[in-house]
């Protein structure tokens, strides 16, 4: 009986939970997209459908529905069709190890992020197998610029967070959420003030880290400055040029997805996860509706920051892009490396 | 030489870290953000008002005695480019001056280009373009306009020509065409 319900029964309610909020979250995203970039560019932005304009992403979907699903006669029929999925999927499933409050894990795997990595670096398959099967000039170009994208960013994700890790001590995503905030260790000296618990986020020990990650993590969800993929202005639309109706918002709708899973990533790794400072355990036995409200406050916050980097910053271009990533943050990821042992060694942390 | 060498002035070590330009660009953007003056015009609500000698709706209209000015020449009929407009004529009473009046006229504004050729055709000016750019029909019959509706639309206009007002049109004054 414990069977079931431990280890089938919860767990499908934590993904209902989860997976219910993701999409949620993508949808809010859409609207929050339309509206900061209508803001930072002076205008007003969609404020019509529902209380200001919130009800927006529903007629979206409702019309994305209603349009006609378009294959094109030259593709490759069953990877034309795959391949939206397969941009979707990766960005929903890495949700599956990150945790939302202090059980609200679905897995809670001792290798966490290893399997974001190995999941996360299969987004790119449905770019360029989209890109590929359309057959298309354009649609090829932007598979094979966001391939060759995504590998160089990929090195570079990954090492940045490898400070983390060495300061954790555990792969465990959980783990790093509960090392962060609890009190600084300097010189074997725990500082449990306030200041010592801020001080302890990972934010504050890891700042290169921390940037390096909001780099290739920008490169990885393909947005704006690295949203090489798309470049409307010389590829049409990139990979997604030849996919109308809901393929094409998969498409869409995997791009936010993957902007929630980086951004949960993130929020785990560096900001703290589910915690703040003690809040946390507000509620009594709802406490987990505290924790992931948190979660979901420093989420969206630094939702808003993509969203807000997007619309400042102009694209890379394409030999710049591949010099950052292999010339400059590759070099400073390993030098991080480095420097987090040295330091880790002279402060005893 | 052909060209010339323009010196690139070399980069500080803040503007090749690129961050700090960022750092500033995230602020101005910030700034705008945080506006409140916004350039968008909330339209149905907020109303815009047309330069003067906008192109708008092709309306008829009548002189200070309530008559049709148009006499069915078909002058504008034959300049419109995309045909949009069609006149029956008709002749007036026995001994009007006039002569002859539009029995139906109607105007297609589907096809219409308001590119006001009508209105410069016309040599009793008697079709004029308005300032009126709202109108709209849920089918297509609806938005083809007849006669009247054109000239409820356009109005008196007492300037200009005015073929009717002449000594010798004494008793036909008030009669206007026959439909
Ligand atoms: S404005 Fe141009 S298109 Fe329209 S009715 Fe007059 S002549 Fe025809
Ligand atoms: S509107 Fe003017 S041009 Fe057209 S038929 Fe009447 S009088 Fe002639």
């Amino acid at each position: 009986m414990d069977f079931w319900i431990d280890d089938i029964g919860w767990p499908f309610i934590k993904i209902f939970i989860i997976a219910n909020v993701a999409l949620m979250m993508v949808a809010l995203l859409v609207w929050a997209e339309r509206r900061v970039a209508a803001l930072i560019q002076d205008r007003l932005g969609p404020n019509r459908v529902g209380p200001l304009g919130l009800l927006q992403p529903v007629a979206d979907v409702i019309k994305l529905f209603l349009k006609e699903d378009l294959t094109p006669g030259h593709v490759n029929r069953p990877f034309f069709i795959i391949a939206p999925a397969l941009t979707m999927m990766p960005a929903i499933i890495s949700l599956a190890v990150i945790p939302f409050g202090a059980s609200l894990i679905i897995a809670d795997l001792d290798i966490g992020i290893l399997f974001i990595f190995a999941i996360s670096s299969l987004a790119v398959y449905g770019i360029t197998i989209g890109g590929w099967a359309s057959n298309s000039k354009y649609s090829l170009l932007g598979g094979i610029r966001s391939t060759a994208q995504m590998i160089s960013y990929e090195i570079c994700l990954g090492l940045s967070v490898i400070g983390v890790f060495m300061l954790s001590k555990s792969l465990r995503l959980q783990d790093v959420v509960l090392m962060q905030g609890d009190g600084i260790w300097l010189f074997g000296e725990h500082y449990t003030g306030i200041m010592g618990k801020i001080l302890d986020w990972n934010i504050f020990k890891q700042p290169i880290g921390f940037i390096l990650f909001m780099i290739a993590g920008f490169a990885e969800t393909n947005r704006t400055p690295f949203d090489l993929a798309e470049a409307e202005q010389e590829l049409a639309a990139g990979f997604h040029t030849e996919f109308s109706s809901m393929k094409f918002a998969l498409y869409f709708l995997g791009e936010y997805a993957a902007m929630i899973s980086i951004g949960a990533i993130t929020v785990t790794l560096y900001l703290g996860g589910w915690t703040f400072f003690g809040l946390e355990n507000l509620g009594g036995s709802f406490s987990w509706l505290t924790q992931i409200l948190i979660f979901a406050v420093k989420l969206l916050a630094l939702q808003f920051f993509f969203i807000w980097v997007r619309w400042t910053i102009p694209r890379f271009r394409y030999d710049q892009l591949m010099r950052l990533g292999w010339q400059v943050l590759l070099p400073i990821g390993l030098a991080n490396i480095l420097l987090t042992g040295v330091l880790k060694l002279i402060f005893k942390v | 030489m052909a060209y010339k060498l323009v010196e690139r002035p070399d980069l500080t070590l803040a503007e090749r870290l690129y961050l700090p330009a960022v750092m500033k660009g995230l602020s101005l953007t910030l700034k705008y953000f945080f506006k409140r003056k916004k350039f968008t015009r909330e339209y149905p609500e907020e109303p815009t008002t047309v330069p003067e000698g906008y192109r708008g709706l092709p309306a008829l209209v009548t002189d200070d005695e309530g008559r049709t000015k148009c006499v069915a020449c078909s002058m504008c009929e034959w300049v419109c480019p995309p045909e949009a407009i069609r006149i029956i004529p008709g002749s007036l009473e026995e001994g009007n001056p006039v002569e002859k009046g539009p029995k139906e006229f109607t105007l297609d504004t589907l096809r219409c280009i308001f590119c006001g050729l009508c209105e410069e055709a016309c040599p009793e000016e008697a079709i004029f373009l308005t300032d009126q750019y709202e109108f709209c029909g849920e089918s297509r019959e609806e938005m083809i306009f007849t006669m009247d509706k054109l000239l409820e639309i356009g109005g008196t206009r007492i300037k200009g020509v005015k073929k009717w007002k002449k000594e010798s049109d004494a008793g036909f004054h008030n009669k206007g065409p026959i439909r």
